[in-house]
């Protein structure tokens, strides 16, 4: 394995290079770096709050005031979709980040104990496979019942599997290498190994992994809120605005269009990064375009 | 089987791990009187140890006993077995559409040289990987049910009483699971195709003179779809998953509703059998496709 394409710097490089050579990857920053504009500056960028009601405008189309109407209640889509996509990134960062956080450790470890240790981890992680993830997820969220901490959690712990299984290959690889050996023998200690070896050889397929984990988790996310196993009320959340909106489909489609193209946006943004990553990281693959 | 086994401990814990007590949701406002609550406790098992619950609970269901609903105090088997066909049918069906619109596209897209398929791939890739499926599924009622009126919300009808109108009525719902599932099959389908493609076989074939039909459904089909086999094992996984919110979002009455309403009614048994049964059905899919494989592909041996 070519050490520059796997190092975190490597990681940068073929991020730029990605951006640069790849349509696809350029589309997908642009996209995510509107979507996070728009929600880190939604105080400064529209006049309502989420949460302002105004009962003789309810369920608008869109116009010149409510640019992409009102809900039931007379409150600003914009606004809300604005502050619910604020929501929906916390969560999924967070949880996406705690389950590259938990499952890399334990596959670094699982791959750096090797033998009996090795085994009965990766066959726990199986164990966790068994259960579709959709599933587990409901089934903790519903367990932990604290909105935005118990989705974070929820999501966090379905996806550790994954980032175990990602980084357990290419530690296993490391492992064998002749530096680790010398390191050994030099008489580093097993920890300072890891990091100063290991973790720099695993962190550029586990970085791709994130970005790919993102889309889906922010699909998870969205499906556990709309079940009202997320974010309670009054933290906007795009998943509950879509299941408040099904019930005035007759009267308006806005509430469940715009939160839906606001959810779609950002996964869309995910995907294509993602995908344009992998392609740059790993020229084998290719996603969506030629194969 | 022995992943079944702890899996099943996973699932008893989960069930037990869920917030308040089952004796008291049980009896509702009559919890206040101690005495009855400490006999309502006996009658669920909740004062023996927790593994003589498992025991206990576990032996039940390998007799088909899977306890009762702490709502209407009914036994659960009779409630899932009504349920259950419409959470596998509505996956099944799913399966079946996604392979129908991946299969062709992926492989063709391949083997001819088409900006239109080409175009055709980029599109599924997109549209399913990045919508929701719950989403679109409410798109489409307001399309096709609200504007159009084509698929009317009605009622479903069970399988076995009226199968032509049960087809008719979940094929929105199975479209929409299916979607998400067609571009990961569509990827695969088409990737696998690029390589077999480049195989000696398939140069042979068009070298001794074969026609280009000839050649794509007698060695290239064969050969590239076989690694999709093994994708459906762990596509499953996200169908089962997947149709607990699809039923919610068309008012299914399948398992994964009354699993979902089970986690707002506090009603513990009902939702830790439905996740026992759901996934059991997805280790089960897994070993049928696991013997397919070998049967399909004599290169594998399974020890």
């Amino acid at each position: 394995m070519n050490s520059d394409r796997t190092s975190i710097s490597g990681y940068f490089q073929a991020g730029r290079r990605t951006l640069v050579k790849n349509k696809k990857g350029l589309v997908g920053f642009i996209l995510l770096l509107l979507v996070v504009i728009g929600a880190v500056f939604a105080p400064f960028l529209t006049p309502y709050q989420p949460t302002e009601m105004n009962v003789l405008d309810k369920l608008k189309g869109p116009s010149f005031q409510h640019l992409l109407g009102t809900d039931r209640f007379g409150r600003d889509l914009l606004t809300r979709i604005l502050y619910g996509i604020r929501t929906t990134l916390r969560i999924s960062a967070s949880s996406v980040l705690l389950s590259a956080l938990v499952g890399s450790f334990i596959g670094i470890l699982a791959a750096y104990s090797g033998g009996g240790i090795d085994t009965l981890i990766m066959r726990g992680m199986d164990i966790l496979f068994a259960i579709p993830i959709l599933l587990l997820a409901i089934a903790i969220a519903a367990i932990v019942k604290s909105g935005t901490l118990g989705a974070i959690l929820a999501i966090g712990i379905v996806y550790v599997p994954i980032f175990a299984r990602i980084s357990r290959g290419p530690t296993l690889a490391v492992k064998e290498q002749s530096y680790i050996e010398a390191a050994n023998a030099t008489g580093q200690g097993s920890l300072s190994i890891i990091y100063r070896h290991v973790v720099p050889n695993v962190s550029a397929p586990i970085f791709v992994q994130i970005t790919i984990n993102l889309a889906t988790a922010i699909i998870v996310e969205s499906s556990l809120s709309f079940l009202g196993l997320g974010p309670t009320p009054p933290t906007p959340s795009l998943g509950v605005m879509i299941s408040n909106g099904r019930n005035y489909l007759r009267l308006s489609p806005w509430p469940i269009l715009v939160p839906g193209l606001g959810i779609s946006t950002i996964i869309l943004g995910f995907n294509l990064l993602g995908d344009a990553l992998r392609e740059t990281i790993d020229p084998k693959f290719k996603g969506t375009r030629t194969g | 089987m022995p992943i079944l086994l702890v899996a099943s401990i996973i699932v008893f814990i989960i069930g037990h791990s869920m917030p308040g007590d089952p004796a008291s949701i049980m009896l509702g406002t009559e919890a206040a009187d101690p005495e009855k609550l400490e006999s309502a406790r006996r009658q669920l098992g909740l004062d023996e140890p927790l593994a003589i619950q498992y025991f206990n609970w576990i032996t039940g269901v390998v007799k088909g006993n899977l306890g009762v609903s702490l709502r209407t105090e009914k036994p659960i088997a009779k409630l899932i077995l009504n349920r259950f066909p419409y959470t596998i049918e509505l996956a099944i069906y799913a399966l079946v559409i996604s392979l129908i619109i991946a299969v062709p596209i992926g492989t063709l897209s391949a083997a001819l040289d088409s900006r239109f398929l080409e175009w055709l791939v980029q599109l599924i890739m997109l549209a399913g990987m990045s919508i929701p499926a719950f989403w679109s599924g409410i798109v489409a009622i307001l399309f096709f049910s609200v504007y159009l009126d084509v698929f009317p919300l009605v009622n479903f009808p069970h399988i076995w009483q009226a199968p032509g109108a049960n087809l008719y009525s979940l094929f929105l719902p199975a479209l929409v699971l299916a979607i998400p599932n067609a571009a990961v099959f569509t990827r695969m389908a088409r990737s696998s195709s690029l390589e077999t493609l480049e195989e000696d076989y398939i140069r042979t074939a068009r070298s001794k003179g074969l026609s280009e039909t000839r050649v794509l459904f007698k060695h290239l089909f064969k050969n590239a779809l076989i690694p999709l086999v093994t994708l459906i094992g762990i596509r499953m996984g996200y169908l089962l998953g997947g149709s607990v919110i699809i039923e919610q979002v068309f008012s299914i009455p399948g398992l994964g509703r009354l699993g979902v309403q089970a986690i707002f009614q506090r009603d513990y048994p009902v939702f830790q059998s439905m996740v026992l049964i759901i996934t059991t059905s997805f280790v089960i899919v897994n070993l049928i496709v696991d013997i397919l494989y070998a049967y399909i592909d004599p290169r594998i041996r399974y020890s």
